[in-house]
């Protein structure tokens, strides 16, 4: 036991890194598995950070009716993206949610109340690792039971050849709008936590670097399949800290994994194929 | 459930062309209607057309008597209308199990594996693996894999456009009696098809589109004997 | 002053527009988002500045640095994208594939440079601006207007009167048919590759003069900046990066102009969301939206 407490005590916050970063990946994937690249999610994480860290703050909320209320505020944002976005696909999707995200971030920057370029700091650091895992574990399980619905078949369908989903009934208008909405929650919940376990957010935290950097989780633990994108941000998070001697040449190495990954294995960690047909 | 589908003078003009002017069909239950004409008809804009993929300019589409056009491609689906198509569009790289299943999607409950079996033998596939990936079944086994998650949705009405294609005329003869028992067992056919020993053997009535209108309707020996029609083919070995 | 404001404007969008253009290059050729474009912008800069160091003048490195990062562009073909084509793979692959290579990039400058800003140690970078009636300008922006418009017209002249020029429109329009007329594929790929971030590399250049600084992340407005053009130009049209470069740096200086600056760069991604949804195909896109 006391080889376990120590590990943790010298290694917490990374455990707590990986948690959230893997809650990002979970976040991400649901879209990516309706072959849909919308990369907002970083801007959804950002709403909900700087909604828990202003409630925190200004209000006095403690950290669960604070990330719910943040949660749900990222959600509400994700469904308001999915509307003007919904004829689009591939490439115009992703750089319009790309745009949406730079749009989020410039606000967040130049507001009062989300503290301009300095960000909030002083964020009550209630979000510990029990309240991370225990979100990543709900997550999950709740993930694993909806994959066993109908409605994860259809997302697949819709993945798979959009115009043949159509011809066996599926709505594919509410599947993109539902798979959406659903990576801005789980999205928010990171949001939420990561205000909550770093003592300050700024703007910058939530740009397209961080949405870059989801993305090369997913893709490299396999991007249909959340197991896999939860793996690929574990391991892309821990393996720069893990060998001393890489952390220098963290980006390198990401780089470099993220080229193999692409070049030789497509399908990523998990095996599961990219890409989708009209 | 059986419903008869009907195209009442249905027209689609887009971008100064017309593509189907004054179609008028009608697809009974039980029964196999053919629908050819040469390539550039206008045969897919009516299968097009049905299932809602493209607006119509005018006439209407009704399923049962209940109007299907201007319903939204899968609300028509869900209405009871199912396809197959001329390039195959299988979920090609999940099982055929998955395809079956999302061929069934809009009926409540689950598929189980006997029933998906009892499919593949339908549509004349009972030696494929449920497990086996769709995209990787050989081309008349796609085919035929198509037509049962077509027959999955329980449809009212399959639409079949060009299923024997690359086909040998062993399989071709097969295909027949695949058809004819679907309209046995009550759904109303809709054959596209440029394999004229095909819809002579599987259809009970046959509809010709030349440059998108009607020009004969009738049953097969009568459409191929139609000096219109012969006028229109003009020389293709098919008729 | 509106008059100055839109000589600012030019200066800015002449930038935006050369930078565009190796985007629409690829995208018109390949249909592939080329994200590490911005990489090769800031490599170009840092290799001018260390062959400054190195005693080169200015006119000896700044083409040695863009002839550089034209080359690396074709290396950035050849490794990221070259076996994707083989494998035909999903469009989208090739995206990540790019990130992958501008992360690399990155790491490479960073390892080299290190994270703090260099300078160009240039004498005409000190002399005083130059005043044409009531308009005021600096001898950069001479520059850096001069050049953009001498490689833009010389990037004219290659498309329209060379036969490279009118086999990357060839694969352009149609990559199949493009072979089928026994146009060498992977040359053209390779030279468009080559142009573009040539045109990348300069506008790295020319952004590290007019503001006398080289950093690792000098590339990371304009990435973002350089789509926005695109899109309200017109994914593949060189015409439609030249003239949304110059539409989206004048609009920005004239946001700063009338006060709005904090809001500025939110403006240009603003326009460039209501575009997607309301005219995805920009000003001179194709005609139908393809998937990409």
């Amino acid at each position: 036991m006391n080889v376990l407490a120590d590990f943790y005590a010298a290694h917490s916050k990374l455990i707590d890194q990986v948690g959230i970063d893997a809650l990002l990946a979970l976040s991400l994937s649901i879209s990516l598995q309706a072959g849909q690249l919308a990369l907002a999610q970083a801007a959804f994480m950002g709403v909900a950070a700087y909604i828990s860290a202003v409630l925190a703050l200004n209000a006095h909320w403690t950290l669960l009716p604070a990330m719910l209320v943040a949660t749900l505020c990222s959600t509400i944002v994700a469904g308001l993206l999915a509307l003007p976005v919904r004829r689009l696909r591939g490439i115009f999707l992703a750089i319009a949610t790309i745009a949406f995200g730079e749009i989020v971030r410039i606000v967040a920057n130049n507001l009062a109340i989300s503290g301009g370029a300095e960000g909030l700091s002083g964020i009550p650091p209630d979000a510990t690792t029990p309240w991370i895992y225990g979100t990543l574990v709900i997550v999950s399980t709740g993930l694993w039971f909806f994959s066993r619905t109908k409605f994860a078949l259809a997302i697949a369908l819709v993945r798979e050849d959009e115009s043949a989903a159509r011809g066996v009934g599926v709505d594919v208008g509410l599947v993109r709008f539902t798979t959406l909405a659903i990576g801005g929650a789980i999205a928010g919940l990171a949001g939420a936590l990561y205000a909550h376990s770093n003592f300050f957010i700024t703007p910058a935290d939530f740009g397209f670097g961080r949405m870059e950097q989801i993305l090369v989780w997913c893709v490299i633990g396999g991007i249909t399949s959340p197991l896999g994108a939860a793996i690929g941000a574990a391991l892309l998070t821990i393996l720069p800290e893990a060998i001393r001697a890489l952390a220098d040449y963290r980006d390198f190495v990401n780089g470099i994994i993220l080229l193999v990954v692409v070049l030789f294995a497509p399908r990523g960690l998990a095996g599961i194929r990219l890409g989708k047909r009209r | 459930m059986t419903a008869a589908l009907e195209l009442d003078r249905v027209t689609i003009r887009y971008g100064g062309v017309r593509a189907l002017a004054d179609a008028s069909l009608e697809v009974l239950p039980g029964r196999v209607l053919g629908l050819i004409g040469p390539n550039g008809a206008g045969k897919t804009t009516l299968i097009n057309a049905t299932t809602g993929i493209v607006p119509l300019t005018s006439g209407r589409v009704t399923l049962g008597g209940r109007r299907i056009s201007g319903l939204a491609p899968h609300l028509v689906a869900r209405a009871g209308i199912a396809r197959t198509y001329q390039n195959i569009r299988l979920f090609g790289a999940l099982d055929v199990f998955a395809n079956l299943s999302a061929g069934a999607f809009a009926r409540p409950g689950r598929l189980d594996a006997a029933h998906a079996n009892n499919l593949l033998e339908r549509a004349g596939i009972a030696h494929v693996d449920l497990d086996a990936r769709a995209g990787a079944l050989p081309y008349g086994d796609q085919r035929r894999l198509e037509i049962a998650r077509a027959l999955a949705a329980e449809p009212a009405i399959v639409m079949l456009d060009e299923p024997a294609a690359g086909m040998n005329p062993t399989e071709t003869a097969h295909l027949v009696e695949t058809i004819r028992a679907i309209a046995a067992s009550g759904i109303g056919v809709l054959l596209i098809e440029h394999d004229m020993s095909l819809v002579r053997a599987a259809c009970d009535r046959v509809v010709v589109l030349n440059f998108g209108e009607v020009i004969a309707t009738g049953t097969p020996a009568e459409v191929v004997a139609d000096p219109a029609v012969i006028e229109a083919y003009l020389g293709t070995e098919s008729v | 002053m509106v008059g100055q404001q839109l000589v600012n404007g030019l200066f800015l969008g002449a930038v935006y527009a050369l930078f565009a253009i190796g985007y629409t290059l690829v995208f018109g050729v390949l249909d592939i988002l080329n994200l590490a474009h911005a990489a090769i912008f800031m490599l170009a800069a840092f290799a001018t500045w260390s062959l400054l160091g190195a005693g080169l003048p200015f006119w000896l490195a700044a083409p040695i640095a863009i002839a550089g990062a034209g080359v690396l562009g074709i290396v950035l073909d050849r490794i990221a994208f070259a076996p994707l084509r083989r494998r035909a793979a999903p469009n989208l692959i090739p995206l990540i594939s790019s990130i992958g290579m501008a992360i690399i990039f990155g790491a490479i400058a960073r390892g080299i440079y290190g994270p703090d800003e260099r300078q160009f140690a240039l004498a005409f970078l000190q002399t005083p601006p130059l005043h044409a009636g009531p308009l005021t300008f600096t001898i950069v922006q001479l520059v850096i207007l001069g050049s953009a418009i001498a490689f833009m017209l010389g990037l004219a002249w290659v498309m329209r009167a060379t036969a490279l020029g009118r086999a990357i429109r060839a694969v352009a329009e149609d990559r199949v048919a493009a072979a089928l007329l026994g146009i060498d594929l992977e040359r053209t790929i390779g030279a468009t590759f080559f142009i573009a971030s040539a045109l990348g590399g300069l506008a790295g250049i020319l952004t590290a003069l007019q503001y006398n600084s080289v950093q690792i992340d000098m590339g990371g407005q304009i990435e973002l900046k350089g789509l926005a053009v695109i899109v309200l130009g017109g994914m593949g049209s060189i015409t439609g990066a030249v003239i949304g470069g110059f539409v989206i740096g004048m609009v920005e200086t004239l946001a700063v102009a009338f006060g709005l600056s904090e809001w500025r760069d939110a403006i240009s991604y603003g326009v460039m969301f209501l575009i997607l949804i309301v005219r995805p195909t920009g000003l001179f896109g194709k005609r139908s939206l393809r998937t990409a």
